[in-house]
């Protein structure tokens, strides 16, 4: 028996200092996929350079359904992979479910800052400062006095990112007018460019001579007919200039692959907390490439910059969605 | 009159909804007819649209691109009757199989063969189908009512869409003029008479299913290479369910398909032009006309509308002898 007992005991010492050993960071990819040439590609991207960096390995997953959420969190967790770095909104729920029975494991979900555990660090990003700056672009950019803003899934995320984008469109033309789309309701719409397509053209009927797409695969078709359609487009999150050289506007990036490059540099013992990187930090901002050289004026550029350094000094405040889930300048 | 510019825009838009639709639920109309249901409209749609952009961003030629399509979706239909006809499988479990194959498929072999994450690189010039300008389209766009009708409308859309519907008449002349139709017909009734009037069940089932693969490589090709200029994984985001809602509204017949099928679309067109709609204080939101065409089939399925009879052996594999 006592003999059983240490045997078992030496088994478990062996387990334990094996897992310690190989922990390795997890990620695991939202909905949208790992090619989605934005919010998770970024992810990806992020991982991939520090794997090249470090030559370090991780194990990803790809989310297929909401169902397999939490089953993957465990997953990792109990397979001692440290940290776990999760990608979107729709992991708050299951990581409030499964984080407190990890307390050993520190969980890094992006795009979630309303949880409350000691083992989890919660990124967000200040996507409606970032969304600002287009929307001032898009404003000084168009002819016609109306822009466009097409969201992925109708929630509140996205709501954030076209009040932003509103909020910077009117100041620098009070009278412009702004029309916003969401996809739809379901997953689907992160992936659904033929929507994208047809509301991107409904939006172009109306008036609109500048999309902004902040809708994951969708926006692929925003992209594509605005420039079918000869109007300047926006992306979003991971820069999408290169798609259409010459016809996309400007990206609104989202630094989230340095998010998840911080995340596994730091390995087992990174800081937990909640951390919100706006533009005072480079989590957000606008991409300036080759392939938009021609778009951006100077007077744009100047504009731009000025209105960086004010929403950092505090100057211009930039009134976030969730502060009463409701947006002053534009009707959803 | 800018009531009416909007709306010939709205249906404008109806009518690049609807084509998809359309192909898709004509392609379940002669599945369904035969007898073999066919809940796998949209993996070979999928399927389709895949294999069209692939070939089409490879070769630069989108009719090549269609044939792979319409190829790709054969194969697919082929599975399925070979597991529900030759093999008297259950239809919904093979139709529930093909659509997760294609889902699986055209992302893992997008993912090998052009290394983009699961999509084909953007069309361009002759990979993509233009639109049409009818004659004198520019020309009478000024005509007050009619002008924007033809101009608008009617003209500038890819040729997919006026093949779509054509294939409307053809579909009805096929069912209720040929002899093949009739035979059709029957053996989604009643396959024994058909047997025994020395008719192969087996034969006209398979050649069913081999319409439906190829309406529903039109319905893929239209997706990715004259909507689309390019593939993106699950682009057929739930169009083939829809389709399938449609043939049930449309209780089976190739006219009342058309107008089901427009009837969605223009759902759909109203959806994404007016995020929510004001009646007179009442404010109706845009989901509910999402879920406006579930809602009718509904309402049609419970009898409230008419009643809709399925054919009567559809779903049964045929066996001979007992």
């Amino acid at each position: 028996m006592t003999l059983m007992k240490s045997l078992m005991g030496a088994a478990a010492a062996v387990a334990l200092t094996a897992g310690a050993a190989m922990a390795e960071p997890a990620l695991i990819f939202d909905l949208g996929g790992k090619f989605d040439k934005s919010f998770n590609e970024a992810a990806h991207n992020g991982a991939s350079r520090w794997a090249e960096e470090t030559g370090g390995t991780y194990r990803e997953i790809e989310m297929q359904s909401e169902a397999q959420r939490e089953q993957a969190l465990r997953r990792f967790a109990e397979a001692g992979s440290n940290p776990i770095i999760t990608m979107g909104f729709g992991m708050a729920d299951p990581l409030a479910a499964v984080a407190a029975d990890y307390p050993d494991t520190t969980f890094v979900v992006v795009d979630v800052t309303w949880l409350d555990a000691p083992n989890l660090r919660q990124v967000g990003f200040a996507e409606h400062e970032g969304s600002y700056l287009v929307g001032m672009m898009a404003a000084m950019a168009s002819k016609t006095g109306t822009v466009g803003f097409i969201g992925g899934m109708d929630v509140p995320l996205i709501r954030h990112f076209g009040c932003g984008y509103a909020q910077g469109a009117k100041a620098v033309n009070p009278d412009i007018n702004v029309v916003a789309n969401m996809t739809g309701t379901t997953p689907a719409a992160w992936n659904d460019p033929v929507k994208g397509s047809e509301l991107t053209k409904a939006q172009i009927s109306q008036g609109a001579d500048v999309v902004y797409a902040a809708a994951g695969g969708t926006g692929v078709g925003v992209l594509q007919t605005a420039a079918d359609e000869g109007i300047l487009s926006i992306g979003v999150d991971s820069n999408q200039n290169h798609l259409h050289p010459g016809q996309v506007l400007t990206s609104m990036l989202k630094r989230v692959d340095v998010a998840v490059y911080d995340a596994m540099s730091a390995g087992d013992d990174v800081e937990t907390g909640v951390f919100v990187m706006g533009l005072a930090q480079d989590g957000v901002g606008v991409a300036m490439d080759e392939n938009n050289a021609e778009l951006v004026t100077d007077d744009m550029k100047a504009a731009v910059d000025k209105a960086r350094q004010d929403i950092i000094d505090g100057n211009v405040k930039v009134v976030s969605y969730y502060e009463n889930d409701s947006c002053p300048a534009l009707q959803f | 009159m800018e009531f009416f510019v909007t709306l010939i825009q709205v249906l404008d838009s109806t009518i690049r909804l609807a084509t998809p639709l359309l192909l898709a639920c004509l392609a379940g109309l002669y599945s369904e007819r035969a007898g073999i249901f066919d809940i796998g409209l949209e993996g070979k749609m999928l399927i389709a649209a895949f294999f069209s952009a692939a070939v089409a961003a490879v070769t630069g030629s989108v009719w090549l691109g269609l044939l792979a399509g319409i190829a790709a979706s054969l194969v697919l239909s082929a599975v399925h009757g070979l597991a529900s006809i030759t093999f008297r499988g259950n239809q919904l479990i093979s139709g529930v199989a093909i659509n997760f194959l294609a889902s699986g498929l055209t992302v893992l072999i997008a993912q090998s063969w052009f290394k983009q994450g699961g999509r084909t690189p953007s069309l361009f010039g002759g990979g993509r189908f233009e639109p049409i300008e009818f004659p004198f389209a520019d020309a009478v766009s000024d005509v007050p009512l009619i002008g924007p009708i033809y101009s608008e409308l009617l003209s500038g859309h890819s040729i997919l869409v006026y093949v779509a519907f054509l294939f409307v008449p053809l579909t009805w002349w096929i069912l209720y003029r040929t002899r093949f139709g009739l035979r059709l017909r029957a053996v989604g009734e009643n396959p024994a008479a058909v047997d025994t009037a020395g008719v192969s069940v087996v034969g006209l089932r398979f050649a069913a299913v081999g319409i439906c693969g190829i309406l529903c490589g039109i319905a893929g090709a239209y997706l990715a290479t004259a909507l689309q200029a390019g593939f993106v994984k699950e682009m057929t985001a739930g169009r083939g369910f829809i389709a399938l809602a449609a043939l049930i509204f449309a209780k089976w017949r190739p006219w009342h398909a058309m107008w089901a099928c427009l009837l969605f679309g223009l759902l759909q067109a109203i959806a994404l032009r007016f995020q929510n709609i004001d009646l007179g204080g009442v404010v109706i939101p845009v989901q509910v006309m999402d879920a406006l065409p579930y809602i009718l089939t509904v309402v049609i399925l419970a009898g409230f509308v008419g009643k809709a009879i399925p054919p009567r052996a559809g779903g049964e594999p045929y066996v001979k002898e007992r």
